[in-house]
């Protein structure tokens, strides 16, 4: 498995996503300590770690919300660090928050319209009705997230669960090959939970995007996830297939403190509210 | 300029920095809890010198005792008379949206200002001297008045005791805690209603007796409210909203630097003269906007909490549907039929003028507050730079009537450009305040630049050419010119540019990340406002004949806000109706009594109060829509989603 030790990393490996010595400190406090990892196109890679572990930071300093002190993140071999978020996306990079967030003043349909006019470039245009441009691939997304019928729905009034699809389809209009999802399934009922990230993962593999995703749920992590690395304090303690990191000695200290006397698959004994039980 | 003299300037500059304090730390505490920009503010201030005119006098001018009675019950006085404020109409609209708070509050000011008028009559008022303090030191030469030097121990005085309330006292908890996070405060089971009418008295009597100190300094007279809220915005916006602290850092750092402006006058450099003392009159939004630019959250302020409870959203835009084009088409006929009725009433065609100018006026402004959620206090610059171009295009260019009225737009463009570069990295009541700055410092150059502009008198014989001389040809022009104008907007509202603009105000965040340059498409939109803005002033500049600096004060920037408001900032319909309705409720009003501004807050108090939408949201096709969402606000809104 490419990049099982936290630091052991080639220059180019023909990756997607390869992120190599990613630093960032605020003040004093170092929040990421020379992080590496890789993602494959049509993975889906889970990152994980304890409340304050570096995930967000990480994930920001990806995503050009942040730019980090030290450190390089490439997408297929092209150097992306410390791009705008509005840069990051051009390249091929689509982006769901940990609170959805969608255009609430436009329809369904014209969040998505928006999107790939964005896309295509054509915000410039000072004429012609935003309406009437782009309604078909607009539709056919909406249709793969399974929200056909609701094009004409305006977006402030759709239930939580279905905005966080228009979100998916939005992330997914400029043809992403990688996604980066911030905790998607975070405010979401156990049972939508895996039906959204069945369907992120239906539509990954069919399209052959990578996704590096954040998740606070393990059940959704363990039982989606194609690999997973985690973080604690700023480093990387441990990346490899979901049995080898629950297996993973530094993972059980890192979650459940020394004593390790508990098994991070049931989440028993864990901290509530950080690791949810999984249902089955 | 001696050391001497600038030691003077300097303790004048402690002085006159006590009073701006007062009334800045009442506005900042006001605001640090309620979220509420007080444009009443300063009507507080005004009613605590006119008290302390009336009160020093029934208590005797001549002692000290009397004095100072008079000063304290006044104070205490404005104290009272802002928590009747704070339950009688601020208490309706804490659930209302940001904008609409601020309009309720300009309603109070303006009936204030006519319950002074009434009470006190139009003359400015000189007070009494403060008895035993009415001599003068002489210090470097230069006289100090005895009392600034009273003032000067004021400010810090007052600093101290307000640290101590804050830091040492219950009370000064539940308002630090209100100021940082005011649903905790009331999920903690403190009662909101009595904190809020307890902070708005303490900022009143702060503001009362900030007023009450300036009766021996300056005559009361009834422009006091605005000169003062405009002060006090500056120092509260320059200190950081909610800091008193920082007020205080501000008051002096504005007070000094006009202080030594004052002390250094008139410098020649070769064959340019610099006034500084003119340069008073701006320095205080210089220095706003130069810390606003490097410091957007103000000398000591942090960014302030998102409020949890949002406005309710908006429903998406709809292009129009058959009926409502025939509609339109249908009024516009009507409207283009006017002239025919101008023999009957030979004033229709005059009102027209102006109610179309304003149709326009805060059609641009719409543009830029509505769909791209840019509040700007400051409109009325670049209205002003289109009347002040056409009348210089015409005056001093020579140019043809026609292509100065279509090139003094390009000059308020230039200006939105400039200033819409800094405005748009804002964003709340900070972009608020810095596109007022950004106005007042217009307005102090038109006024002060004579020998262009005419300064205060303005500039006269700006007539059309002979061809439109008549009321009725000019009115035609205006309709063509306002309606094609309107439409555009309306185009671009709808084209994916204005989507992208929505977007950015809805969520800027997610805008980003779909590779939306939110600040570059802000700064667009802003550049077509003023525009649009510049060509309602080149209108009303061949309209009237003649222009002064009033057209880019801030009562105009004002009367724009207040249009949009009216008729409802979420409807592309609503300017218009707001415009139309202000116009002619004006007009109405003006020629029927001296108190129209009193007549016209109240009407504003009902409408805000009755119909927080706005007119055309409230009026329009979708009321039943509406209403509707009024009953089930909120997320219970889902239930009305149709099953997929």
């Amino acid at each position: 498995m490419s990049g099982a030790g936290p630091r052991a990393h080639p220059a180019d490996n023909g990756a997607l996503l390869q992120v190599s010595e990613l630093s960032k400190s605020f003040g004093g406090v170092k929040a990421l300590d020379a992080v590496s990892f890789d993602l494959a196109g049509g993975e889906l890679l889970a990152l994980i770690g304890p409340n304050g572990a570096g995930k967000s930071t990480c994930f920001n300093c990806i995503n050009g919300q942040l730019r980090p002190d030290a450190g390089t993140v490439r997408l297929a071999g092209r150097d992306m660090t410390g791009c705008l978020p509005r840069e990051i996306w051009r390249l091929g990079v689509g982006r769901t928050f940990q609170i959805a967030a969608t255009w609430s003043s436009m329809t369904v349909a014209e969040n998505l319209q928006l999107a790939i006019l964005s896309h295509q470039g054509r915000l410039r245009h000072w004429w012609g009705q935003a309406t009437d441009m782009a309604r078909q691939p607009s539709l056919e997304l909406l249709e793969s997230v399974g929200l056909a019928g609701m094009a004409d729905v305006p977006c402030a009034t759709l239930a939580y669960g279905d905005i966080k699809r228009v979100e998916l389809a939005m992330a997914l209009s400029n043809q992403p090959r990688l996604l980066l999802m911030d905790e998607p399934t975070a405010g979401m009922a156990p049972r939508e939970r895996n039906e959204l990230v069945a369907l992120v993962k239906r539509l990954v593999r069919e399209r052959n995007i990578g996704v590096l995703f954040t998740e606070h749920s393990m059940d959704v992590v363990f039982a989606h996830a194609d690999r997973i690395i985690v973080l604690a304090r700023g480093q990387l303690i441990a990346a490899g297939s979901p049995d080898e990191v629950r297996a993973d000695e530094r993972v059980r200290e890192a979650y459940f403190g020394t004593d390790g006397g508990t098994d991070i698959d049931t989440g028993v004994g864990t901290d509530v509210g950080t690791i949810v039980p999984p249902e089955r | 300029m001696t050391l001497q003299s600038l030691a003077v300037a300097l303790i004048n500059g402690l002085a006159g920095a006590s009073s701006l304090f007062l009334v800045a730390a009442g506005l900042s505490l006001i605001f640090g809890v309620s979220r509420i920009v007080n444009f009443a503010h300063g009507s507080l201030y005004m009613i605590g010198i006119y008290l302390a005119y009336t009160l020093i006098e029934r208590f005797g001018a001549g002692s000290g005792l009397g004095f100072w009675a008079g000063v304290a019950s006044a104070a205490l006085l404005s104290a009272v008379i802002g928590a009747l404020i704070e339950v009688l109409v601020l208490r309706r609209v804490y659930r209302a949206p940001e904008l609409f708070q601020l309009l309720a509050t300009f309603a109070v000011a303006l009936i204030v200002r006519d319950a002074v008028l009434w009470c006190w009559g139009p003359e400015d008022l000189f007070g009494p001297k403060a008895p035993g303090l009415k001599g003068a030191y002489e210090i470097f030469g230069a006289r100090l008045p005895v009392y600034d030097l009273v003032l000067v121990v004021v400010g810090p005085t007052v600093l101290l005791a307000l640290w101590w309330l804050l830091k040492r006292t219950r009370f000064g908890v539940l308002i630090r805690a209100a100021t940082q996070d005011r649903e905790m405060v009331a999920a903690l089971g403190v009662s909101e209603a009595w904190l809020f009418t307890a902070v708005f008295a303490l900022g009143s009597l702060l503001a009362g007796l900030g007023g009450a100190l300036q009766i021996p300094r300056e005559p009361a007279n009834l422009g006091m409210d605005l000169t003062t809220i405009g002060e006090a915005f500056v120092v509260v916006v320059v200190g950081g909203m909610g800091s008193i602290p920082g007020a205080y850092l501000a008051a002096l750092l504005i007070a000094e630097i006009k202080a030594i402006c004052y002390a250094i006058g008139t410098v020649s450099i070769g064959e340019w003269s610099v006034s500084f003392s003119k340069l008073t009159l701006v320095v205080e939004f210089l220095v706003m906007a130069l810390v606003l630019v490097l410091r957007p959250w103000g000398l000591l302020g942090k960014p302030t909490a998102e409020p949890r409870s949002a406005s309710p959203p908006e429903l998406p835009l709809s292009a129009s549907t058959r009926p409502g084009r025939v509609a339109w088409i249908m009024l516009i006929a009507v409207l283009a039929a006017v002239p025919l009725a101008a023999g009957a009433f030979p004033y229709l065609p005059v009102l027209g003028i102006d109610i179309l100018i304003a149709v326009l006026f805060a059609a641009s402004l719409h543009f830029i507050m509505g769909p791209g959620g840019m509040h700007s206090f400051g409109h009325a610059a670049y209205f002003g730079l289109g009347a002040y171009g056409a009348a210089l295009g015409l005056k001093t260019l020579g140019l043809p009537m026609l292509a100065a009225l279509f090139c003094a737009p390009l000059l308020a463009l230039a200006a939105a450009v400039l200033f819409g570069w800094f405005a748009v990295r804002l964003s709340g009541v900070y972009l608020a305040m810095l596109t007022l700055a950004f106005a007042q410092i217009v307005w102090a150059l038109v006024f002060q630049w004579d020998e262009v502009t005419g300064g205060s008198n303005g500039m006269v014989g700006i007539w059309p050419s002979a061809w439109l001389a008549s009321r009725s040809a000019y009115y035609l022009l205006t309709l063509a010119l306002v309606v094609a104008s309107v439409l555009v907007l309306r185009r671009i509202l709808l084209s994916p540019f204005g989507y992208a603009m929505r977007a950015g105000r809805d969520s800027s965040l997610r805008a980003e990340a779909l590779g939306i340059a939110v600040t570059r498409v802000r700064w667009a939109g802003f550049a077509v406002a003023g525009f649009f803005g510049g060509l309602a002033g080149a209108l009303h500049a061949f309209a009237k004949g003649a222009i002064s600096p009033e057209t880019i004060g801030v009562n105009h920037s004002i009367d724009g806000l207040v249009m949009v408001l009216l008729g409802g900032i979420q409807t592309l319909a609503g300017p218009v109706v707001g415009a139309v309705a202000f116009t002619w409720l004006q007009d109405l009003i003006i020629r029927s009594t001296d108190y129209w501004r009193a007549v016209l807050g109240v009407t504003i108090l009902v409408l805000v109060l009755a119909f927080p939408q706005g007119l055309a949201g409230a009026l329009g096709p979708g009321i039943e829509r509406l209403l509707k969402r009024l009953r089930t606000s909120g997320p219970t809104l889902i239930r009305d989603r149709p099953v997929a």
